[in-house]
């Protein structure tokens, strides 16, 4: 097994999630068999392969990628209101959250 | 400034310090950098928002050209190589005034790399290596304190997505000041290319310090802490000094360094540790699915170095060759370009520009110095030295008239050009009144006269400053020396 029951708890942790004792197992056995599933990938060798982050050929040069950019003009923001109308919490100005730093 | 019991002698000199600088400046687009909410300082909170900024779900991003532009023309002034195709990457950690979970940066493509900028060192230049300058959006805001609910933070997402671009130094710097003049030189040259107007106090200019210390002669570095909440380079000198002592003094005494971010409170002049949960930085970076990759091509790079304005340091050059000032008026000269440009336009309109730098250099540095003003604050404007030059230039006024001209222009606070028009000193041109002058002074002084007669010409000199003197200044020197030369010579 690759993944550790610590492990799973750290991952947890940086994605802000309280995982009960039962969970934590589950995750435990999924990440594995999904690790296990990349070391039948990673026997094809891809060490001359460039990594690809897009499917968009970038030889293509700037022009090729004007759609990607917007000017730079102003457009109309929400009204207030509406901004804060899912918030949880608000004092009508500000989004409240629990207070985040110790005092 | 507060500082720690003070090391022994010799302690300190044992140890090298390593810096290494983290600058964030807010690029001066209108609106941010994935979506077209203004990004003007002051708004009231949450007013300046839409579905992107705040991290809806299904809101995609898309990218702002003005700060692509931006942040290439600031690469270049800080002599950094492009890299045509450079991708985003989410950076991810929780934090309430960051609501999408992540914040778009770049990470191991980022815009540009490899720059530097030159630091005056001793009696020369030292080169500090620019590690990376890359696009990223700033978070929001939460604030703490001073409002009803105390077991509340406030959270104003107006900042969020405002187009920053980071740029982090080598560890080059091995003194607080040449951290100091590292800050000072980057903000000149970012202010030169106008990306940014690096104002630290509404926060588009903000520095974090890498420090640590090795003995001499030490290749491995030391352990590092990071300081961050600094609001001014004096400050940022200030916690530096602050803890290069405090990091000698724990392993003087046997201990180790913890690696920390710690923060600088500028009141006591010492640093804190940060109290927050110890928590390992694990920002799992990978590539924004949501955004192409960033093309800077070689023939819209052209277009960017186009717009490359002259930088301070080669204009600080060219002033001191063309002008004949010194380096360090050449640096006061310069301290922003706005300032730069009057004095040059003031120059070159005037009849000398040679004489308006060195009315600038004598008559104008030193009375700003004796009043504590920055040039900035000067209540003699670039133009008004130039005009005192052209009259100068022009023998309408004596050296002894500027002077008292310059001297009530700052007693009032007023310009050259106002204070002359009001005084209008009357020049004695009329020469029968000079002559009176002139004739009383020879009669006075019949010593000079034989020594000038006898050949020693030089004497002229006495006379004209006799003469000066007699008509307070305000006689007309060319007028004086053709007339005391006809009056030497003829008497014979």
């Amino acid at each position: 097994m690759k993944i550790t029951d610590q492990d799973v708890s750290y991952v947890a942790d940086l994605a802000n999630l309280e995982l009960t004792p039962e969970e934590r197992t589950r995750m435990e056995k999924d990440l594995n068999s999904i690790l296990d599933y990349i070391d039948l990938l990673n026997e094809l060798d891809t060490s001359n392969v460039p990594p690809m982050v897009q499917v968009l050929s970038d030889k293509a040069g700037s022009a090729k990628f004007e759609h990607a950019f917007r000017a730079d003009e102003l457009r109309p923001c929400l009204p207030h209101e509406t901004a804060m109308q899912n918030a949880p919490d608000t004092d009508g100005d500000f989004f409240k959250v629990p207070r985040v730093i110790e005092k | 400034m507060a500082t720690l019991t003070q090391l022994p002698p010799g302690i300190r000199e044992k140890y090298e310090p390593v810096i290494g600088l983290e600058v964030h400046v807010q690029l001066l687009a209108a609106t941010k950098i994935f979506c077209g909410c203004s990004t003007r300082f002051g708004a009231p909170p949450n007013t300046n928002v839409c579905p992107v900024c705040l991290g809806l779900p299904g809101a995609l991003p898309v990218l702002n050209k003005k700060a692509v532009e931006f942040a290439t023309l600031a690469a270049m002034a800080l002599n950094c190589q492009i890299r045509e195709t450079s991708i985003f990457a989410r950076k991810n950690y929780f934090y309430p005034d960051l609501p999408k979970g992540y914040q778009i940066s770049q990470y191991d493509k980022p815009l540009a790399e490899h720059g530097y900028i030159e630091i005056p060192s001793g009696s020369g230049t030292r080169r500090i290596g620019i590690t990376r300058l890359h696009l990223e959006e700033d978070a929001g805001k939460s604030m703490h304190e001073g409002f009803p609910d105390s077991r509340s933070s406030y959270i104003d997402l107006n900042r969020t997505g405002v187009p920053l671009s980071e740029i982090v130094s080598e560890p080059d710097m091995r003194s607080p000041d040449e951290a100091y003049e590292y800050l000072t030189r980057l903000k000149e040259i970012i202010l030169y290319t106008g990306v940014s107007d690096c104002n630290m106090e509404e926060g588009s200019l903000r520095c974090d310090a890498n420090v640590s210390v090795r003995s001499r002669g030490q290749e491995k570095f030391g352990t590092k802490t990071e300081i961050k909440n600094v609001n001014s380079f004096r400050f940022i000198r200030e916690a530096l000094e602050y803890e290069i002592e405090r990091h000698i003094e724990v392993l003087e005494g046997g201990g180790r360094i913890q690696q920390e971010t710690r923060l600088y409170n500028s009141h006591e002049g010492r640093t804190y540790g940060m109290r927050s949960k110890e928590q390992a930085h694990d920002y799992r970076y990978f590539p924004e699915p949501d955004l192409l990759p960033l093309v800077v091509d070689a023939k819209w790079q052209e277009e960017i170095r186009g717009m490359l304005p002259e930088l301070p340091e080669a204009r600080r050059k060219r002033m001191v060759s063309e002008y004949g000032i010194t380096e360090y008026d050449a640096q006061v000269l310069t301290v922003n370009k706005t300032l730069a440009d009057q004095f040059e336009e003031a120059a070159r309109a005037a009849k000398s520009p040679k004489r308006v730098a060195n009315l600038v250099q004598g008559e104008l540095m030193g009375r700003l110095k004796a009043k504590g003003l920055e040039i900035e604050k000067s209540p003699i404007s670039m133009k008004g030295v130039a005009m005192s030059a052209d009259l100068l230039e022009s023998n309408t006024i004596s050296s002894k008239i500027l002077k008292d001209l310059y001297d009530k222009a700052f007693e009032n606070g007023e310009d050259f050009s106002a204070v002359y028009e009001r005084e209008k000193p009357q020049q004695i041109t009329d020469s029968a009144a000079l002559e009176k002058i002139i004739d009383e002074i020879i009669a006075a002084n019949p010593r000079q006269v034989e020594q000038y007669r006898g050949g020693k010409t030089t004497v002229i000199g006495f006379f004209v400053g006799q003469v000066m003197k007699a008509s307070k200044g305000q006689a007309s020197p060319g007028l004086v020396n053709e007339l005391l030369k006809k009056k030497l010579d003829s008497a014979t």
